[in-house]
């Protein structure tokens, strides 16, 4: 027959359906901001389990800065930049580091950037922050911090570029009722390493949106914490992310129920093409005893657009206390959907296009939520690329 | 005059146990301004030759052609048979989460037409087409089929009819699970397309109800994966009165066999 419409077979998928209870709580965690309380990980741990920890550059057993990544500020008026020096006494205060990598970035940064947003004042335009890599071969820590103080709103779009080797902390600290909507956005050279983690502090009745994009790196490793201080936040964590052969993407999410009536909503998805493409989600959610109230829910899916490629997915949720309004979990991992390319083709689309119809299709809610219209589009543009490259 | 000509066709299914013969020698002519209804009861492959006739990779052509104007069908891909004038309307729409019906619409109408319709002429074309289908416009920004009603995919499966305009339309079971009003919506939109006297049908179906809103000048029936009965409209009458009773030997022969 003369039919064209076939999918490619999975060599490997997993996605462990039900939500389990981790080892250790979450809450028994350890952190600390101070690199040597920590021994280094040999890659058995639960937490780096996923990570090809030779593809690390040395970040986990103390590789020491070779170079410094480049930071460029765009924010309006009602924003307040300014570069200090290791010791201020803001630095650390939304989270401290839950692992060597971070606690090594937070031990070695040698300057941060804090961007402060003033009170009872809505940003008249999107921040910029333009984080450029030390450069092939060079390896540099960094740390970023934006705080959103009582009542303000802002959007800030933080977009990591270049080459080499970067680990970093990234803070949000929102004051009450503040609002912050962050894209974060890896679009790294094909040999950087990026290992991020960021840390939101939750204040009562504020509101965070916070998106990562990842679309370029050998190893990307992006950790958001969100963590409610007081109650009656809100937390929307979204995740995008496109791997290619041989790339590495790995996102943890956790959310930190702590306080009463807190909401959040945690969706990544993804798609992977190419041999060696490998894509890890890990979504910890923690209800604690004190969290009555809680609504939360989270979901991860993954497409699988051709042989080769592998989507680890682990959704866990910890659940203390009875009293809450709801939680839930999703994930799952899939190629192509054959019903949906032969529908398509049937009303005469070419198979190419019908396939991209359905990849764009997959995306389509979590680029509708990204509010910057100028990253929107360039996302829409990097996932075009992205199916041009393989020919789907 | 399109002609869709299928003959002595015999199509497999792969299933745990091997390949399964379902269609055992189809010979059937459709020609432009015709309407044949193919009846049957469940489980005699009815659905199984709309899809081969579509090019469903599940289903495996083992022998016998099938042509349009002398082309060869299955030589074609799913999107080619399209594109030379064939349409399935299906009896379980798919749904295609994040993809506006309007957008879907549009890039089947340029694949089908080969150029993008003017942008202008579409949009009046779209609403008025919707509008013969009580279809509310707010479906155009809607994922296709999803979390639409049975009679809503149904309405949109005759909307893609009318705006493709395919030589042959081939409908499966489009009148299974709809009202009185929906079937009437939509069998008025299948008697539209059927009015120049250039399209041919083919109606595959259970039951008769439809047939009281479109006139078939030939009834088939059904069983055991081939055509065993052919007649005019009369034939219809019979089995409505009768049931597929006197089928049911052949049926029962050909799965105990």
């Amino acid at each position: 027959m003369g039919t064209s419409l076939s999918a490619a077979p999975i060599s490997q998928s997993r996605s462990e359906g039900g939500a389990r209870v981790p080892e250790a709580s979450r809450a028994d965690w350890f952190s600390s901001y101070d690199v040597n309380a920590f021994e280094v990980p040999t890659g058995r741990e639960e937490i780096w389990r996923f990570t090809p920890m030779k593809r690390l550059a040395g970040l986990h057993e103390g590789a020491e800065a070779t170079g410094a990544a480049t930071v460029e500020v765009d924010a309006p008026g009602e924003f307040t930049v300014e570069t200090v020096a290791r010791g201020d006494k803001r630095l650390g205060e939304a989270g401290k580091p839950a692992d060597r990598v971070a606690a090594q970035a937070f031990s070695s940064f040698a300057e941060a950037t804090i961007l402060t947003a003033a009170k009872e004042q809505r940003a008249s335009a999107p921040t910029t922050v333009k984080v450029t890599g030390p450069g092939e071969g060079k390896l540099a820590y960094g740390h970023l911090q934006i705080r959103a103080e009582l009542y303000a709103e802002a959007v800030v779009v933080i977009d990591h570029r270049g080459s080499g080797v970067y680990a970093d902390n990234v803070e949000f600290v929102l004051a009450e009722g503040s609002k912050l909507t962050v894209v974060s956005i890896q679009d790294w050279a094909d040999d950087a390493v990026h290992v991020s983690a960021q840390h939101a502090r939750i204040g009562k009745d504020a509101v965070l949106k916070h998106t990562v994009v990842t679309l370029g790196g050998d190893l990307v490793r992006v950790s958001p914490t969100a963590y409610f201080a007081e109650r009656g936040g809100e937390v929307d964590l979204t995740g995008l992310y496109f791997a290619d052969a041989g790339q590495h993407f790995e996102h943890r999410t956790f959310v930190d129920h702590a306080q009463p009536n807190c909401t959040s909503n945690v969706t990544y998805k993804g798609a992977l093409q190419g041999e060696g493409a490998h894509t890890v989600w890990i979504g910890d959610v923690l209800i604690r005893v004190a969290a009555e109230g809680t609504q939360t829910y989270e979901l991860n899916r993954n497409l699988l657009l051709t042989d080769g490629a592998r989507a680890d997915s682990v959704p866990n949720l910890e659940i203390e206390t009875g009293e809450i309004a709801g939680a839930g979990h999703a994930s799952a991992t899939g190629r192509f959907d054959d019903e949906q390319l032969f529908y398509l083709q049937a009303r005469g689309i070419p198979e190419d296009q019908a396939r991209r119809l359905v990849v764009r299709g997959f995306f389509h809610e979590l680029l509708m939520k990204i509010t910057v219209p100028e990253v929107r589009e360039r996302l829409e543009a990097a996932i075009e690329a992205e199916l041009e490259a393989v020919g789907v | 005059m399109a002609t869709l000509e299928i003959k002595d066709l015999h199509v497999s299914v792969n299933t745990d146990e091997g390949p399964k013969e379902i269609l055992k020698g189809v010979d059937l002519t459709i020609k432009a301004g015709e309407t044949h209804a193919i009846m049957g009861p469940n489980g005699s492959g009815k659905s199984t030759l709309s899809y081969a006739i579509a090019g469903h990779p599940k289903y495996q052509v083992t022998s016998g052609t099938i042509t349009l104007d002398g082309e060869d069908v299955l030589a074609m891909s799913v999107d080619e048979r399209a594109r030379a004038g064939l349409f399935l309307a299906m009896q379980y729409p798919v749904e295609v989460p994040g993809v506006s019906m309007s957008n879907f619409l549009r890039t089947a109408a340029t694949a089908v037409r080969g150029e993008a319709p003017k942008l202008r002429t579409w949009v009046k074309e779209v609403k008025a087409a919707m509008g013969e289908l009580d279809i509310d416009p707010a479906f155009a920004e809607r994922s296709v089929n999803e979390g639409f009603s049975g009679g809503e995919k149904k309405r949109h499966e005759i909307l893609q009819l009318a705006l493709l305009q395919p030589k042959i339309a081939i409908l499966d079971e489009t009148d299974s699970g709809l009202d009185v009003d929906a079937l009437r919506v939509v069998s008025e939109g299948v008697n539209r397309f059927q009015a120049s006297g250039e399209h041919g049908v083919l109606l595959i179906t259970h039951y008769t109800r439809i047939l009281r809103h479109i006139t078939p000048d030939f009834v088939h029936v059904f069983a055991a994966g081939k055509i065993v009965e052919s007649g005019g409209k009369e034939l219809a009458d019979q089995l409505e009165a009768e049931g597929y009773v006197k089928y049911a030997g052949i049926q029962e022969a050909a799965t105990t066999s």
